[in-house]
C-alpha cells in the first residue's frame, strides 16, 4: 500500500477520458477498483469462448469445400459431445457469477455512516452543489453553481467541454454520501473514475456512497439526455487532502461565514486554473 | 488547526436502506416538526433532528414545504 501510494507522485493518473481511449479510467474508489477486476475477470472466459467458436467455425468452413470433401458427413446423434457441450457452458457463467454477486452485494453494504453528505442538483444545463451540514437554520447552506467552461474562455492546457468553473471539493479517503436529484428533467451525475453513475430524477434523491482513496480532479459528463446543451453538461470535482484544516473551517462555519465565501472563490479559483496546479 | 473538526452528517437510516431517499428526507422533516409541537419551538432537542433533514432535503424543497406549512397547504402528517 506504501508503495502504490508512492507511485501515484510519480505518474500522472487518468481521470478524464484521453483521445482514444479503450479501456476504463483509473479507479479512484474500491467500488471502481472492484468493477474493473470483475471485468478482468469477465474478460478472460470472453476470450476463452471466443477463440473455441471462432477455432470451430474456422475450421468447419475450411473443411466444407467441395473439392476436398465432396461427400458430406451426416451425423446426427453423439451421445458424450452433446453432454460435454451442455454442462461445460454452463460451469462457464458460474465462475462469472460468482465475483459478479459478490461485487454486486459488496456495493449495497453500509459498513458506516457517511461523513459527509453533497447534494448534487442537475439542472438544464449545469449542476448546482449544496454543503448543508452545518447549517444552523433553513437558510444557509454552502451552495454554488458549476458551469462547463465554454471553449473561448479556456486556458492552455485545460480539457474542453471538461473543465467547469466552480468544482465539488471533497475530502479524500472519507465516505461521502452524495444525494442525486434535479430540479426539471432527468440528468444524470456521472464520474468514471469513483465508478459512479446516478440518475437525478425530478421529485426524487437517489444517494449513492464513495469513498474516494487518492487526491486529484476527476472529471464526469451528463449521462442522461436532458435537451439541447445534455453534451455540454458536467460533473467534476476536486478531491483535497483528507482534513485539511483550511477546508473544514471553511465548510463548517456555514455559509454566510465569510470563511466559506473564500471556499466558494477557491472553488472557482481551483475551476478556473486548474491547469496551472 | 487548534481544535479538532469532526465531520458529522445525518446517519445512515435502516429504516431506508435503498438507494431512494427522497422518504428518509421527507420523514425527518416530519420528525423535526412533530418534535417542535411537541416540545416547542424554543426545544434543543429537536436540533438533531433538523440538522438531519438539512443536510438531506434540497434547499428548494425545504423552502417550498415551509411555505406550504404558512399556508396551511402542507400534504404531510405534522
Amino acid at each position: 500500500m506504501i508503495v502504490r501510494e508512492w507511485l501515484f507522485l510519480t505518474m500522472a493518473a487518468c481521470d478524464a477520458a484521453e483521445p482514444w481511449q479503450l479501456g476504463f479510467q483509473d479507479a479512484a474508489t474500491p467500488m471502481m477498483q472492484g468493477i474493473i477486476d470483475l471485468h478482468h475477470d469477465i474478460f478472460f472466459f470472453l476470450i476463452l469462448i471466443l477463440v473455441f467458436v471462432l477455432r470451430i467455425l474456422v475450421r468447419a468452413l475450411w473443411h466444407f469445400h467441395y473439392q476436398k470433401n465432396p461427400i458430406p458427413q451426416r451425423i446426427v446423434h453423439g451421445t458424450t459431445i452433446e453432454i460435454l457441450r451442455t454442462i461445460f457452458p454452463s460451469i462457464i457463467p458460474m465462475f462469472i457469477a460468482i465475483p459478479s454477486f459478490a461485487l454486486l452485494y459488496s456495493m449495497d453494504e453500509v459498513v458506516v455512516d457517511p461523513a459527509i453528505t453533497i447534494k448534487a442538483i442537475g439542472h438544464q444545463w449545469y449542476r448546482t452543489y449544496e454543503y448543508s451540514d452545518y447549517n444552523s437554520s433553513d437558510e444557509q447552506s454552502l451552495t454554488f453553481d458549476s458551469y462547463t467552461i465554454p471553449e473561448d474562455d479556456l486556458e492552455l492546457g485545460q480539457s474542453r467541454l471538461l473543465e467547469v468553473d466552480n468544482r465539488v471539493v471533497v475530502p479524500a479517503k472519507t465516505h461521502l454520501r452524495i444525494i442525486v436529484t434535479s430540479a426539471d428533467v432527468l440528468h444524470s451525475w456521472a464520474v468514471p473514475s469513483s465508478g459512479v453513475k446516478c440518475d437525478a430524477v425530478p421529485g426524487r434523491l437517489n444517494q449513492i456512497s464513495i469513498s474516494v482513496q487518492r487526491e486529484g480532479v476527476y472529471y464526469g459528463q451528463c449521462s442522461e439526455i436532458c435537451g439541447t446543451n445534455h453534451a455540454f453538461t458536467r460533473a467534476p470535482g476536486n478531491i483535497g487532502r483528507l482534513l485539511s484544516p483550511l477546508w473544514l473551517s471553511r465548510t463548517t462555519r456555514g455559509a454566510t461565514h465569510p470563511r466559506s465565501k473564500l471556499l466558494q472563490r477557491a472553488a472557482g479559483a481551483v475551476g478556473s486554473q486548474g491547469a496551472r496546479q | 488547526m487548534a481544535d479538532e473538526i469532526e465531520l458529522k452528517t445525518a446517519p445512515a437510516d435502516f429504516r431506508f436502506p435503498t438507494t431512494n431517499q427522497t422518504r428518509h428526507c421527507f420523514s425527518r422533516y416530519i420528525e423535526f416538526h412533530r418534535c417542535l409541537a411537541e416540545k416547542g419551538e424554543g426545544s434543543n432537542q429537536c436540533e438533531r433532528f433538523a440538522r438531519y433533514y438539512r443536510s438531506l432535503c434540497p434547499g428548494e424543497w425545504i423552502d417550498k414545504w415551509n411555505e406550504q406549512r404558512e399556508n396551511g397547504t402542507f400534504p404531510g402528517p405534522l
